[in-house]
């Protein structure tokens, strides 16, 4: 076998092999094949009295640029850039026999999702009835548990870590059924809000494994969030056209199709998308150009030219922020939403490479929705007196400290860095160090917020 | 003697073909040969070899199979098809008219 006993010189070919994998134009049998040429070559070429080193060197200079060689191999595969989108694993190294595997397992979990947002209606609680708040207080418990369930599976990851990440669920699960709420009571909505983001932590503990702490593991996670939420929306502008189709057609023969699509197709492609959309992330990853990212660079600019919009509006006019029920709930997700843009810029970046336009219009970006959260903010504290603290603005104050927080020390490691003062891995550590203050606020409010606000 | 891209890319197909004519053989075998049969004046980068194979492969001229080698690895074996016989037949054709009137015009430059 020509496998070389120069222990650098098999380590040089699984790095080079490395590099043709993350090429998309390159096949696993492809990269075979190359790389049983390049070994040919060295064989020759150390039998002719080159060094390790050297062969190497000369093997890989003979086989060309990678650029130029994986152009060539998209252009003699046009159809697999395409294919791969459509078919997915399988075609890789993974042998076919895994990817079928895998696709049992998700239609699984997928129909027990399904089916599991039904399980309550046999004890009575309709959810095109009167028990909707039951279904939206425990609509992440319906799903994420099998999400979770998926990726322990995927990643091999054993009973001892579906014994551990089971409590939580468990946690959630008490603590989203045993307040006894008031009707129509905020904190029983602020519950069926946070509680999710809470969730979605411990799924990705899930999908980390054990790579929280170390080698990008939580880059990867936001990295996923993102994908998922974008493969979610296609899903859901399908389900769309589904239920579109529904009414008309079941209209045609003078029927009404309310109770289906409301008590069966609505929930269940909900709940059933979340898994199909995971795997859709999961097995696509190597092999689209990330969509978050792209949606990144093109919002940014355009975030940006709309804040500095305002600010100037603002200040020539001077006219001040009118302080409606829900302006603090709007400044919110203006935070979240340049906090989602920084957090997807920073996932896709090369954080060895130098400050470029981009960074600057980021910087710009941040710093002008601090301006802009700083004057809302200003205006609230004016007159939160007069208000009181209800259970939602105290959520939706606390959320946009905890927010102006991050994009403050963001602000200030992001200016470092475009001045060549720091370097952009701190900010991205940053950035993942701070994730789990969103899941812990999100617990907070779920396990504080209805006994101290006597569940109004 | 540097050879121009064009000429080069056009004259990988014939001659991939023709050594395959000769008899099965794998990328690294065919790259040898060719700069065995050319003295070393047609010089491919090798890579470039193998979108060619694939390329010929898809068009039916060549069938590949997977086997073992002698080292132990796979390696993908090419073979000519029939269909790539007969495009050879029609390639040559065309590069004799080209060789024909290249030399016809160079003999006379020499005569005269």
């Amino acid at each position: 076998m020509t496998t070389f006993a120069d222990q650098g010189l098999e380590e040089q070919i699984a790095q080079w092999r490395e590099y043709l994998r993350r090429r998309q134009a390159f096949h696993g049998s492809d990269i075979e094949e190359l790389e049983g040429h390049l070994r040919d070559q060295l064989t020759a070429l150390t039998e002719a009295g080159l060094a390790g080193e050297e062969a190497f060197l000369v093997a890989v200079k003979r086989m060309g640029s990678l650029d130029a060689l994986s152009r060539e191999f998209a252009r003699a595969h046009s159809e697999r850039l395409w294919k791969q989108l459509v078919i997915g694993p399988g075609a890789a190294d993974e042998s076919a026999h895994t990817g079928h595997t895998e696709m049992l397992v998700v239609l699984g979990l997928a129909v027990a999702a399904a089916l599991a947002i039904k399980v309550p209606a046999l004890f009575g609680l309709q959810i095109d009835g009167g028990d909707q708040p039951f279904y939206f207080r425990n609509a992440g418990l319906f799903v994420l548990p099998l999400l979770t369930v998926y990726f322990i599976w995927k990643r091999g990851s054993g009973a001892a870590s579906l014994l551990w990440l089971a409590l939580p669920f468990a946690a959630a699960a008490v603590f989203a059924n045993i307040f006894p709420f008031s009707k129509n009571s905020d904190t029983e909505r602020l519950t069926a809000l946070h509680l999710p983001i809470t969730l979605w932590l411990v799924v990705g503990f899930a999908y980390v494994r054990n790579r929280w702490f170390a080698g990008g593991g939580r880059m990867d996670f936001v990295r996923f969030s993102g994908e998922l939420a974008i493969y979610y929306v296609l899903i859901a502008l399908g389900g769309f056209v589904l239920i579109g189709f529904t009414v008309m057609m079941f209209a045609s023969i003078e029927m009404k199709a309310d109770r289906l699509i409301g008590g069966w197709l609505v929930p269940c492609g909900a709940a059933g998308a979340v898994i199909i959309g995971s795997w859709l992330v999961e097995a696509k990853q190597s092999v689209i150009e990330n969509m978050a990212p792209v949606l990144t660079r093109l919002f940014t600019p355009l975030f940006t030219v709309l804040l500095l919009a305002f600010l100037g509006t603002m200040a020539w006019t001077g006219s001040p922020i009118n302080v409606e029920r829900q302006v603090l709930i709007g400044f919110d997700l203006l935070l979240a939403l340049v906090v989602g843009l920084v957090l997807y810029a920073a996932s896709a970046r090369d954080p060895q490479a130098r400050p470029d336009f981009f960074d600057g219009l980021q910087l710009l970006l941040v710093v002008s929705a601090l301006v802009v959260d700083s004057v809302a903010l200003a205006a609230i504290a004016a007159r939160i007196s007069g208000f009181g603290f209800t259970p939602n603005r105290v959520a939706a104050l606390g959320e946009n400290l905890i927010l102006l927080v991050n994009l403050a020390w963001t602000a200030w490691l992001y200016a470092r860095f475009v001045r060549h003062r720091g370097s952009f891995a701190t900010l991205e550590r940053w950035q993942i160090a701070y994730l789990p203050v969103y899941a812990l606020w999100a617990a907070l409010v779920v396990v504080m917020f209805p006994p101290v606000f006597g569940y109004r | 003697m540097d050879m121009s891209k064009d000429l080069v890319a056009a004259s990988a197909t014939p001659l991939v073909l023709a050594i395959l004519a000769e008899g099965d053989s794998y990328g690294y075998a065919i790259i040898k040969r060719v700069a065995e049969l050319s003295g070393g004046h047609l010089q491919w980068t090798d890579g470039m070899l193998y979108p060619v194979l694939h390329r010929l492969e898809r068009q039916g001229l060549v069938a590949a199979k997977w086997s073992a080698s002698d080292n132990g690895r796979r390696r993908k074996y090419y073979r000519i098809t029939k269909e790539g016989r007969t495009q050879l037949a029609t390639q040559r054709q065309q590069w004799q008219v080209v060789d024909g009137t290249l030399r016809g015009i160079w003999m006379q430059a020499c005569t005269a």
